[in-house]
């Protein structure tokens, strides 16, 4: 959305006012503030407060990873697709997993942003604060069939989050044959795009710890295990088998 | 051979407040250290032991056999060049040789400014910006990852690393402002100038 004049005087005015207003409404301004576009794709809130996943995973990281780096992928992503209305009506989803059909002077764009704005949105809704433990259901069945236990699948996972050089993610994939796979893609690049499906991913690009753990990517990649939400992997699993 | 981490060639804090001294502990300290050390232990007992390190990322680039290798060579080579490529009290314009061949191949200094900016703000991900000597003309270019412009034959004279750990403590998600002061603050004219007289 664009913020004229009045609306900016409301929100100024609003922000003021924050203390007296519940948790709901003062999410709500911020996601006004910050999506910043105009478009088909919206910046989905954050499932829960920015600083509901400490100590793992600090509050100005959160702010910065969702109000600046996804709010920046999704206003890209609109602004990319606003001359093709053709992929303005379908889902970023299916936007991405056709990324070889989207027009070559949009292609790299949306490979990023498009990339980015789904990779993203998945990130938030697999972390909780009342997360780690270890998997339930029907996931947990499938990991130890695929990966022997699931101290090994965490192993494989991590390694793969510790090898990716650069930028880019670490996933837990559904392959074409339907069957569970550790693997680690470059930048935003989607599991989508190799029609695979991304069960869960983790964030390593430095943007997503540097605050909190600098250099230290290994230490990230444990410590997250204590915020991912089962049971929305769980869910994510049985949504990609069926 | 083994390759030396180099010192920074100016205080931690020397460059302050662009880029902080908790930025360059981690970036020298803990990245460069860690790839110089990778290298190390990776090269020793090669058929590439032998060779200089840039030796070694020329013979290398490209060899998907050898990318942990070339990762870690080019990463320790590129922090060495980016580090002298800043002082304290730096930026401004270039003179001399330098400053007429950056009029004549970009058609101004304000040109070449552009197109180097925009060449750090639109590397997607983790890489570099590069001012090249391309055969006979100058020219920006920006790399992937440890990707680096001498396995393309070029002649790196100024560098940018645009990771996010060059700037996250200091400028989190405004890569564009580390790179402003990066040219208005930073650069070793100097240095760059060198480069271009002894390529």
């Amino acid at each position: 959305m664009v913020l004229n004049r009045r609306d900016f005087l409301f929100l100024a005015s609003a922000s003021i006012s924050t203390m007296a207003l519940g948790s709901f409404a003062k999410s709500t301004l911020a996601q006004s503030l910050n999506d910043g576009s105009e478009g088909p794709f919206e910046l989905p809130p954050l499932p829960y407060d920015y600083n509901a996943l400490e100590p793992y995973i600090d509050e100005e990281t959160m702010r910065f990873h969702h109000d600046k780096h996804h709010a920046g992928y999704t206003k890209n992503l609109n602004k990319a697709v606003s001359k093709y209305p053709e992929l303005a009506s379908k889902s970023a989803e299916d936007i991405v997993r056709d990324i070889n059909g989207v027009p070559a002077d949009i292609l790299v764009t949306v490979r990023n942003n498009g990339g980015g704005y789904v990779n993203h949105k998945m990130f938030w809704e697999i972390m909780s604060p009342n997360g780690g433990g270890t998997p339930t259901g029907a996931i947990a069945t499938a990991i130890t069939s695929a990966f022997g236990s699931f101290e090994a699948f965490k192993e494989q996972f991590n390694d793969a989050g510790a090898k990716q050089f650069g930028s880019g993610w670490a996933w837990l994939v559904l392959d074409s044959n339907k069957q569970l796979k550790v693997m680690g893609t470059a930048n935003q690049d989607s599991p989508l795009m190799d029609g695979m499906y991304p069960v869960m991913g983790n964030d390593v690009w430095e943007h997503a710890y540097y605050l909190n753990y600098r250099n230290r990517r290994g230490e990230y990649l444990q410590q997250w295990w204590n915020v991912v939400n089962w049971t929305e992997v769980n869910k994510r699993y049985q949504q990609g088998m069926a | 051979m083994a390759y030396e981490l180099p010192s920074l060639p100016y205080d931690y804090a020397a460059l302050e407040p662009s880029i902080s001294k908790s930025t360059l502990e981690f970036h020298h300290d803990k990245h460069h250290a860690a790839y110089v050390s990778k290298y190390n232990n990776a090269v020793k007992g090669t058929e590439f032991d032998s060779k200089s390190i840039e030796e070694v990322i020329k013979a290398i680039a490209g060899d998907a056999s050898q990318t942990g290798l070339f990762n870690n060579a080019a990463q320790a080579w590129n922090h060495s060049f980016y580090w002298q490529c800043m002082k304290p009290n730096g930026g401004g314009t270039p003179t001399g040789e330098l400053a007429k061949k950056i009029d004549v191949d970009f058609g101004s200094f304000d040109k070449f400014v552009e197109a180097f900016k925009n060449a750090g703000a639109t590397q997607f991900g983790s890489g570099w910006a590069w001012l090249v000597l391309d055969g006979d003309s100058l020219k920006v270019t920006k790399t992937l990852n440890a990707d680096n412009p001498i396995t393309s034959g070029q002649v790196p004279l100024l560098t940018m690393d645009v990771w996010e750990h060059a700037y996250y403590l200091d400028y989190q998600n405004k890569r564009p402002a580390y790179i402003d002061d990066f040219l208005g603050k930073l650069v070793n004219w100097d240095f760059v100038a060198q480069n271009l007289a002894a390529a």
